[in-house]
């Protein structure tokens, strides 16, 4: 696990040289979510790119598709392809390494962009599980400020009413959206309410702790007729204080000096954890 | 006279199919009724999801359905699926490419006097601009049946949309050609798919699909007793358009009238209009409903007032071939 914690900022560095590289990312939401995806990834999820065409492989959609750089790290990390291609290739002329999931990459199961796409969509897929009677299980992550699409809604209501017990939805509740404070944009307060009254199963996470993160996920599984929300309390920019929770760092690129300054002190918070 | 509407032949094709295939999935966001899909929800509980009024996640659940293998139908009213769940047609169908059928119902005007919020004028427009989403609007049951037959066989997205009247029947059990992608050519009492058709020379080449096609071929026998000949292609092809065929009824025709249930932008006779254009110019007359909402009426009496029927038709061919 102590190996885990440090690769989730070894990840946190391919992004910035992403971002650097291609002139452009949502830096912020990438810091944030990094611990969700590397314990999905490495922990969790039945994924691979051996397995990838499995009918039985656990299904994901990033449906926060704006960090897509951080998905693109992790997959890297899987083996779906060399990381060096993505910092080479990501948003560069013709590229199929956009600035959000592109199923024509391996490894990406759905599209995504707009926002309030990925819970239905997972909806559909834990249906089919289902009705197949498979193990598989299915996970999306979401951002705090895209819980004001009504979609999102839409398939929270479709989840409890088919008792999808199969289905994890993760919020990325970082508290900042492109405008500022998501609480000052349209508030989410009473968020772990809102699920509940939906008929969810709610769990409230350090969702930048792994050990906490398995844990929930660990105990999404017991959890039987009814589908499963991690609301997974995260620092936006997490890494570094240049960025960490300053709504301005949504999709800023760093000038030289903050990543010089950045890459210091990922490297500092990595040494910290293993030491 | 059958009269049957197309919506419950695509009922009856999936009952049939969905007793061997188990991947067949009919979604209906509170429509099973208005979408004829009653018999298949009682019949095959196991295979059919309600979502509720809920038209986006129809979608969206339908594209999941289809990224684990599934064959999903999706049916609701056209003017909500074609709009309201835009979005998730283009990206979760179209843009993810999962095998998803979209079925519009009581598309165009079917809902008369219930007013714009129902009607969907804009639906082919609409999800032909979509990137990698076919569009089919079948004229009548027989041809609905084979289409549908053929889409099961693919798994590639495709928006259909069929009107909630019954339609008089154009073809036969024994008499319906039909290739995927081919419009029908329909002359005197000839009916051929357009690959393998024959076109005489005439005076109109009548372009119309959907509902329109019956009346068009009012207007042709209309226009014969006026000694003016015509020819009608069945477009149910919309997108793509079988631009082969609309050429060679160009090229054979003084004029082009292109018929359709849509407002006058971005349908059937904008594309038809582009091909003739760019090919084999051709005066073309373009008969839709207008750019404004429709007058209050039954479906009869709003295509009667704007000329969307046999005597319309015939009057606007034989106007626009005065002046050519």
């Amino acid at each position: 696990m102590e190996n885990l914690k440090a690769k989730a900022y070894d990840l946190r560095k391919d992004v910035i040289n992403m971002i650097m590289a291609g002139k452009g990312g949502h830096i912020g939401g990438d810091m944030s979510v990094m611990e969700i995806l590397t314990t999905l990834y490495f922990k969790e999820m039945n994924i691979s790119p051996e397995n990838m065409d499995s009918p039985d492989r656990d299904l994901f959609v990033m449906s926060k598709g704006h960090s897509v750089e951080a998905l693109y790290a992790v997959l890297a990390a899987k083996g779906f392809f060399p990381i060096e291609q993505v910092i080479r290739e990501f948003s560069k002329f013709g590229s199929k390494f956009i600035g959000h999931p592109n199923n024509k990459l391996p490894g990406i199961e759905m599209n995504s962009g707009s926002l309030g796409h990925g819970l239905p969509v997972c909806v559909g897929m834990a249906l089919a599980g289902k009705m197949d009677k498979k193990d598989y299980r299915v996970y999306t992550v979401m951002g705090d400020g895209e819980l004001a699409e009504g979609s999102v809604w839409e398939g929270a209501m479709a989840a409890s009413h088919y008792k999808l017990d199969n289905l994890c939805a993760v919020v990325d509740r970082n508290r900042l959206q492109i405008s500022g404070n998501t609480e000052d944009v349209m508030h989410h307060d009473d968020l772990c309410a809102r699920f509940s009254s939906f008929g969810w199963n709610v769990i409230s996470a350090d969702g930048n702790d792994i050990d906490a993160l398995y844990e929930a996920f660990e105990t999404a599984r017991t959890v039987k007729g009814c589908p499963t929300v991690v609301i997974a309390n995260t620092t936006k920019g997490c890494g570094s204080a240049v960025m960490e929770n300053k709504a301005g760092w949504h999709h800023k690129v760093p000038t030289q000096e903050e990543y010089e300054q950045i890459m210091k002190d990922l490297d500092a918070r990595r040494a910290r954890l293993i030491s | 006279m059958n009269k049957i509407p197309n919506r419950q032949a695509i009922c009856d094709v999936l009952m049939e199919q969905a007793k061997t295939d188990k991947d067949i999935v009919v979604l209906c966001s509170d429509s099973r009724g208005s979408a004829s899909l009653t018999p298949f929800a009682n019949e095959y509980p196991e295979q059919f999801i309600e979502v509720g009024i809920a038209e986006q996640d129809l979608v969206s659940i339908s594209a999941g359905l289809a990224k684990c293998g599934k064959k999903p139908f999706a049916a609701s009213p056209a003017s909500f699926l074609s709009t309201r769940s835009y979005e998730q047609a283009k990206v979760d169908v179209a843009y993810s490419n999962t095998n998803v059928k979209l079925i519009g119902i009581s598309g165009g005007i079917s809902y008369g006097a219930l007013g714009m919020s129902h009607h969907s004028a804009q639906d082919i427009a609409a999800m032909a601009a979509i990137p990698n989403m076919r569009v089919y609007l079948p004229s009548d049951r027989f041809q609905t049946e084979k289409l549908i037959r053929m889409l099961l066989k693919d798994q590639k997205p495709a928006y259909i949309r069929v009107g909630r009247n019954a339609v008089e029947d154009i073809y036969s059990e024994e008499n319906c050609p039909f290739e995927m992608d081919r419009a029908v050519v329909i002359c005197e009492e000839e009916m051929r798919a357009s690959a393998s058709a024959h076109f005489e020379d005439t005076d109109v080449a009548i372009i119309a699909c959907g509902e329109m096609v019956k009346p068009a071929c009012g207007a042709a026998e209309l226009l014969k007793k006026q000694g003016i000949r015509a020819t009608v292609l069945d477009m149910y092809c919309v997108k793509p358009l079988d631009e082969a065929a609309v050429i060679r009824a160009a090229q054979s025709a003084k004029v082009v009238l292109t018929v359709e249930e849509h407002a006058p932008f971005g349908g059937l006779g904008s594309m038809v209009s582009q091909v003739v254009g760019r090919t084999c110019p051709r005066k073309t007359v373009n008969l839709s409903l207008p750019d404004a909402p429709v007058i209050t009426g039954t479906s009869k009496e709003v295509f009667d007032y704007y000329g969307l029927n046999t005597e319309g038709i015939a009057k606007t061919a034989a106007k626009l071939l005065e002046e050519a």
